[in-house]
């Protein structure tokens, strides 16, 4: 087990003027045995990211080190890392035991060794009765397993994970979260989780690094991301519904966005006045769309109230402490 | 040979390996196989070409452009041009029409139709030498099976004095033998062509044939046009053991297509210079003819 | 297909089977004539069913004595020399492919572009547009007459080369990423996982190459000045050599029977992969 740090981390495509740099001056210190998420949109360079430290890509400027060694030079299986993918890259002519043990059998370790390594990661991850099957006769879930049985079989000191559950359909997904959180808690091992999708940022996370554009926007807990957004770009990424973000409101200052969330806002007798636009029942909630003077609002309210009908004029109120402010130029929380 | 059609001259891996050393080894055997044996003795065809040497070899002088000038003024090398473009035109035409015709066929069953595909493969693992032999013998005039039913209907076969009957032998012969060939792939383009574009077709009333010449057909465009160039490529080289094992050139030089007269004159006649000027003038040929495949078929298929 | 009329499929079959009967023909008429003695065959109309003398016929031509044998040698000879040269440019050429195409697509080297042409090239001119000046390279090596002069001037050419590059590129990125994850070196790579998931286009690759060097006529007319090494295609050719009455069709036949049988057997029992490596490869 062992801590990452990232510092001053630079990636450029191409060189001088044609340059394409994807990634800037990007810096971070993840502690020993620590779960990280990383997440941002498409195209924000967090698989970049995540390959450099893995040795994937290599690094334009800056350092990664991975416990206390500087990992910039070193060969990806010298790193003492393991990383899961997205298409989970099994060897489609090998066994899933072949699969676990590869890396162990290159590494000319003793067979007894591995059969007892790969069958407690087999254990671990419910894959024992599957062990002589091949890749093509199993299901996605049941790939994606293999794919994490071959990282821990190298017990190394940090996994990496690239989008691991980008291809499972809804349900299997959430399932596999849960088993990685229990993974988790078992073996905790440093791992850095790169994802598009807040959910499992949120869930996965004990802190999370929020990208965009190759620049960090926010690293801190799921709570201090939600409650307290560094930018508007993260108020609007976290949290579904997304956060309201109004540049005019009453009582607002010149050059400030005020950002509210949906489930903050209750109707009340006076208020902020503002007309009804759809409804949408999602069972125990409502979601309530709203025009504000001429900028749209969402509202989430309990399904059990009395909701407005659509075209109906009412009031709300944001609750008290649950405002947030943002500088209109930068974005940033003041 | 061309015998493998479509290639992707784009497309590189990403992920690679460092290594300064490995890649060089790995090439070598190859590389010095093709350096030895082929740009060396091409370019020696191509220096050849401009020289005259005698029947000894011991002799050579400069000869600049004078052996191609003198094939241009040589009335059987321009024969040969004509023959053998006759000759390819022929066997381009009627290899893809047969083909096409059965590849129609067998695409519309599917019970049985493995039978089908293996008999027909069948001429494919023949030599053409072999299938020249097989022709020739239902051809003989004397005991071949063939010349008996044409001789009940009153045409008296003779490959041996007859040019018109020798290049129908030859032709027969080259058809027969790259059947298979056309055959595979015109059966694969009909099969790739989704199945909802012909039901959508009939749905609009089109009959069997109808959908033949208007959707299936110009699907098959590119399988055509790739095949055009595979079938003269293959008629003018690989013709050669059918034009020995039958006519072998004749009557006279009448069936000597070019490929033919390169080894009749650098092995029978001796005539180094010249034979050399004409594996140049095939090479140009070849070269031509794989970058027009590249340029037009490349592109078509890429819709 | 679409429409479900009887007829039509009634019809479609006829078409096939007209076409079937006449494109195996000429073989059926092979193995009717290596089934009969020469007097039968020197008769027209020739018989058309078979006859009893194929063991006799066969027996003549292997073993090289008999009636009519215009060759000194036994096809029996001729036929190894045919089976070594196949093996030999079947495997020589998948070997060194497999190699150059693993070069190719997996390092970045100086003059790789270069490299990739050079070997290119080669595809457009086949041995037949330089035989001149090949020979005289062979004859220089004191290669005539040779297995090496047989082969080794055929394993030049980069058919191989560029289906297996075409398949390198089809592999995943992540395959390979994940395989140095697991501190796979290139060559163990190479031998652990590409060899493996490459073996339908070995296959493909074996059998038109097999195919290829067996039948291959020009390059051993040159190459053979010695009888012992003829390869069957030359041995049949020497047969028709003479004036068309005096040719020993049942032997012929015999000859052209074996002589298209171990192309034939390869060929329809390696059908499967053999038509997807050709067809494929269009794609």
């Amino acid at each position: 087990m062992a801590s990452i740090t990232l510092t001053h981390i630079q990636k450029t495509y191409g060189l001088g003027a044609k340059g394409n740099t994807v990634i800037h001056d990007f810096s971070a210190e993840i502690m020993d045995g620590e779960f990280v998420v990383i997440v941002g949109p498409s195209g924000c360079g967090k698989s970049t990211l995540l390959r450099m430290v893995a040795g994937l890509e290599e690094i334009t400027q800056g350092e990664i080190s991975i416990g206390n060694r500087v990992v910039n030079q070193v060969e990806p299986s010298e790193r003492d890392i393991a990383m899961v993918f997205q298409n989970y890259a099994l060897y489609p002519h090998m066994s899933v035991f072949d699969n676990m043990a590869y890396g162990l059998r290159i590494a000319n370790k003793p067979l007894d060794e591995i059969k007892a390594r790969v069958a407690k990661a087999a254990d671990i991850l419910e894959l024992s009765h599957l062990l002589q099957r091949k890749p093509r006769e199993l299901s996605g879930g049941q790939r994606q397993r293999v794919a994490m049985g071959r990282a821990i079989v190298r017990q190394p000191q940090v996994f990496l994970f690239d989008e691991p559950l980008s291809n499972l359909d809804a349900k299997l997904r959430a399932q596999t979260r849960l088993e990685i959180q229990k993974l988790h808690r078992e073996l905790g091992i440093t791992s850095l989780f790169v994802t598009h999708d807040q959910v499992e940022a949120m869930t996965l996370a004990q802190r999370m690094i929020v990208m965009n554009g190759g620049v960090m926007e926010q690293f801190g807990t799921p709570e201090e991301v939600y409650n307290r957004p560094a930018s508007t770009f993260v108020a609007s990424f976290i949290g579904s519904p997304p956060m309201n973000l109004l540049k005019h409101a009453p009582g607002l200052a010149e050059g400030q966005i005020l950002g509210i969330r949906p489930e903050h806002l209750e109707i009340a007798e006076h208020g902020w006045a503002m007309k009804v636009d759809t409804v949408e029942l999602l069972g125990a909630e409502r979601l309530v769309h709203a025009q504000l003077g001429n900028e749209a609002l969402t509202l989430r309210l309990d399904a059990s109230l009395k909701a407005p009908k659509i075209g109906e004029l009412f009031h709300a109120m944001p609750k008290a402490g649950c405002i947030h402010h943002f500088n209109a130029q930068t974005g940033k929380r003041l | 040979m061309l015998s493998l059609g479509l290639l992707i001259l784009n497309g590189d891996k990403k992920v690679i390996f460092k290594s300064s050393w490995l890649p060089w080894v790995l090439i070598a055997p190859q590389a010095f196989i093709i350096l030895v044996f082929f740009f060396w003795p091409a370019a020696q065809a191509l220096i050849q070409s401009f020289q005259q040497s005698d029947v000894f070899g011991t002799n050579v002088e400069w000869n600049g452009l004078e052996n191609f000038a003198s094939l241009w003024r040589d009335d059987t090398y321009l024969a040969s041009f004509k023959t053998t473009a006759i000759f390819s035109i022929l066997v381009a035409g009627l290899g893809i029409s047969l083909s096409l015709f059965l590849a129609f066929f067998a695409d519309r069953i599917t019970r049985g139709a493995w039978v089908y595909r293996t008999l027909l493969i069948l001429p494919y693992a023949v030599a053409p030498v072999v299938a020249g032999v097989l022709w020739l013998f239902l051809f003989s005039p004397s005991v071949g099976l063939a010349s008996y039913m044409l001789e009940k209907l009153g045409v008296q076969w003779n490959a041996l004095l007859n040019s018109n009957h020798a290049m129908a032998l030859i032709v027969i012969a080259s058809v027969w033998k790259q059947i298979s060939y056309n055959f595979l792939f015109f059966l694969a383009g009909f099969q790739s062509i989704p199945k909802s574009l012909i039901e959508a077709a009939a749905i609009d009333g089109a009959s069997v044939w109808k959908r033949f010449w208007t959707i299936q057909l110009p699907l098959l465009t590119p399988t055509t046009f790739f095949l055009l160039v595979v079938n003269t490529v293959y008629a003018f080289f690989e013709t050669f053991g059918i034009v020995d094992a039958t006519t072998k050139g004749g009557p006279g030089k009448d069936t000597a297509i070019l490929v033919y007269k390169v080894y009749f004159d650098g092995f029978k006649a001796m005539d180094l210079g010249g034979s050399a000027a004409q594996s140049v003038i095939l090479m140009f040929i070849v070269i031509s003819l794989t970058v027009i495949q590249f340029k037009y078929v490349e592109r078509k298929v890429n819709y | 297909m679409v429409e479900r009329n009887p007829w039509l499929t009634v019809f479609t079959h006829l078409m096939l089977c007209i076409g079937v009967i006449v494109v195996v023909f000429p073989i059926y008429l092979a193995v009717v004539g290596a089934t009969h003695s020469s007097q039968e065959m020197a008769q027209s109309p020739i018989p058309v069913w078979f006859g009893s003398e194929g063991l006799t016929n066969f027996k003549t031509i292997l073993m090289g004595e008999g009636p009519g044998v215009t060759t000194q040698l036994p096809v029996s000879r001729m036929m190894w020399v045919s089976l070594v040269t196949a093996l030999c440019i079947a495997f020589g050429k998948i070997t060194i492919s497999l190699l150059s195409a693993f070069a190719i697509v997996y390092f970045q080297f100086p003059f790789r572009k270069t490299v990739f042409w050079g070997i290119f090239v080669t595809l457009m001119l086949p041995v037949e547009v330089r035989i001149v000046p090949t020979y005289k390279v062979i004859a220089d090596f004191g290669m005539v007459n040779s297995f090496a002069g047989l082969t080794i001037p055929l394993i030049a050419s980069a058919t191989a080369t560029f289906l297996f590059r075409q398949f390198f590129l089809t592999v995943p990125d992540e395959l390979t990423e994940a395989a140095k994850m697991d501190g796979a070196k290139p060559m163990r790579f190479f031998w652990d996982v590409l060899l493996p998931l490459s073996k339908t286009s070995m296959a493909a690759l074996f059998v038109i190459q097999f195919i290829y060097g067996w039948n291959q006529y020009l390059w051993p007319l040159l190459m053979s000045t010695e009888e012992r090494m003829y390869p069957i295609v030359m041995g049949i050719r020497s047969m028709t050599a003479g004036a068309d009455s005096q040719i020993q069709w049942n032997l012929v036949m015999s000859t052209a029977i074996l002589a298209l049988l171990p192309p034939a057997l390869v060929v329809v029992l390696m059908q499967k992969w053999f038509i997807k490596g050709l067809v494929d490869t269009e794609k």
